[in-house]
């Protein structure tokens, strides 16, 4: 028998360090270019990533993010030598796969995942506030659902090959990224010439310090869902103090590189579309507790040796390109000549965002288990 | 009398939901079972906040067998 030892990235000094890190890193990388108001956003980057490789043809969110390369090898680094590596997979993965379409749905309609939320929160854009108030309302409903013996199901042991298979793609996009072959005219890869798409930061910057977020993050299993949940369910605060160390340290970075803009209408690839900023996040905080972790923690597992991560992960991907193609995306605030367009998102948008809530309240229901 | 709970394989929070569900329901020792690190550094930071000791034993295929003794 061993008593417990804490490893330091297992105690709370270590994920307030860890998410002081992501805080610098974050408005750094938007600093060095990525897009406005940014910085890091897990969902708009797998819906680029989507873009380039012509899931969905919006030409200005086209580009292979370098970063979400980063995240899963990070974490593929950190679960190797710490010996975490587990190829694993069997628990519901069609389930997981639908989760990730409608999480992204819910997160493009507020444009931007729990990270960007809190980033754009630090950046002084007071619309994070909505959202992040929707996505604590999605994740106290994953609560109950949890409450009631929700489960899908376990996860088995699997040969390696099914843990290796992600990182193995994340690997073959990275060299995409690269070498930027042209497969075909006017075909794969894409890479937008304007618009957030063509904001980006170095690759090689892009990369390293995704590697080193993934690297942290896997360590000390930082999770924005899990953050907000685990206050809710049990009133625990581990992983809320890394993420509370977070929007410090990026809101001060962001006042140091002069990146703070307070404000409502027209920030930056954002919008103010109140109702379904709430709703978008809602539908995507209850999908992320339903999945048991936020994109960037999908990420981080996935690069584990999760399989059912992973799932989720290319069901994100999936969701953005139906988001685009089903224009159901929200569109940014514009502000021309001093008259403000409220920017917001489709009727079909709306009826998406209605329907994820539905679909994700169907499988929360039904996957409940009568506890023993 | 030992409450045995098979929580491997389960996507987190299930192992502390049901770690926690055990130890509200005071039949010590717990037997917990969890796969991952995580779970297993989840279990033990619950536990210890609800004021219970834990052991940690590695079993096979990388797994942990948590017994969770009331302090």
């Amino acid at each position: 028998m061993t008593e417990y030892k804490k490893h330091f990235t297992a105690t709370r000094a270590g994920i307030i360090t860890a998410g002081a890190i992501i805080g610098i890193l974050a408005p750094l990388l938007q600093y060095l270019g990525n897009p406005p108001n940014m910085g890091i956003c897990v969902a708009c980057f797998e819906r680029d990533i989507a873009g380039a490789l012509g899931l969905h043809r919006a030409a200005v969110v086209q580009y292979i993010r370098p970063e979400i390369i980063g995240f899963v090898l990070g974490s593929l680094a950190a679960a190797l030598i710490f010996r975490e590596f587990k190829a694993r997979s069997g628990s519901s993965p069609l389930l997981r796969f639908i989760l990730g379409n409608f999480a992204m749905i819910g997160a493009l309609a507020f444009l931007g995942c729990p990270w960007r939320a809190l980033l754009r929160l630090a950046g002084g854009d007071l619309n994070a506030i909505t959202g992040l108030i929707g996505l604590a309302a999605g994740i106290a409903i994953g609560v109950q659902f949890l409450k009631s013996g929700y489960s899908l199901g376990r996860s088995y042991r699997s040969r390696e090959a099914v843990g290796w298979a992600m990182p193995a793609l994340m690997i073959g996009l990275l060299a995409l990224a690269i070498f930027n072959p042209q497969f075909s005219d006017g075909g794969a890869i894409f890479s937008s010439e304007a618009g957030p798409g063509a904001m980006r930061a170095p690759l090689l910057i892009s990369l390293a310090a995704g590697l080193l977020i993934g690297f942290l993050a896997q360590r000390t299993r930082f999770c924005t869902m899990g953050s907000l949940r685990d206050v809710i369910l049990m009133g625990d605060t581990h992983l809320i103090s890394g993420i509370g160390a977070l929007v410090v340290t990026a809101f001060l970075s962001n006042l140091i590189l002069g990146q703070i803009n307070f404000g409502i209408t027209a920030q930056p690839v954002a919008h103010s579309s109140h109702l379904w900023n709430f709703l978008g996040m809602l539908l995507a905080g209850l999908a992320f507790a339903l999945a048991g972790g936020c994109p960037g923690r999908q990420l981080i597992l996935s690069g584990e040796g999760d399989g059912d991560a992973a799932i989720f992960v290319l069901g994100m991907i999936s969701g953005a390109a139906f988001a685009h193609n089903f224009a159901l995306a929200g569109k940014p605030d514009s502000l021309a000549d001093g008259v403000l367009t409220v920017g917001g998102i489709s009727p079909a948008g709306m009826a998406a965002v209605i329907i994820g809530i539905l679909a994700c309240l169907a499988i929360g229901f039904s996957m409940r288990e009568k506890f023993e | 009398m030992t409450k045995t709970v098979d929580a491997r394989g389960l996507s987190c929070p299930q192992p502390v939901i049901l770690g926690r569900k055990a130890i509200t329901e005071n039949e010590f020792p717990i037997e917990l079972l969890v796969e991952t690190a995580t779970s297993r550094d989840n279990v033990c930071r619950m536990a210890e906040k609800s004021g219970c000791t834990v052991s940690i034993a590695p079993i096979a295929n990388d797994e942990f067998k948590l017994t969770i003794q009331k302090a």
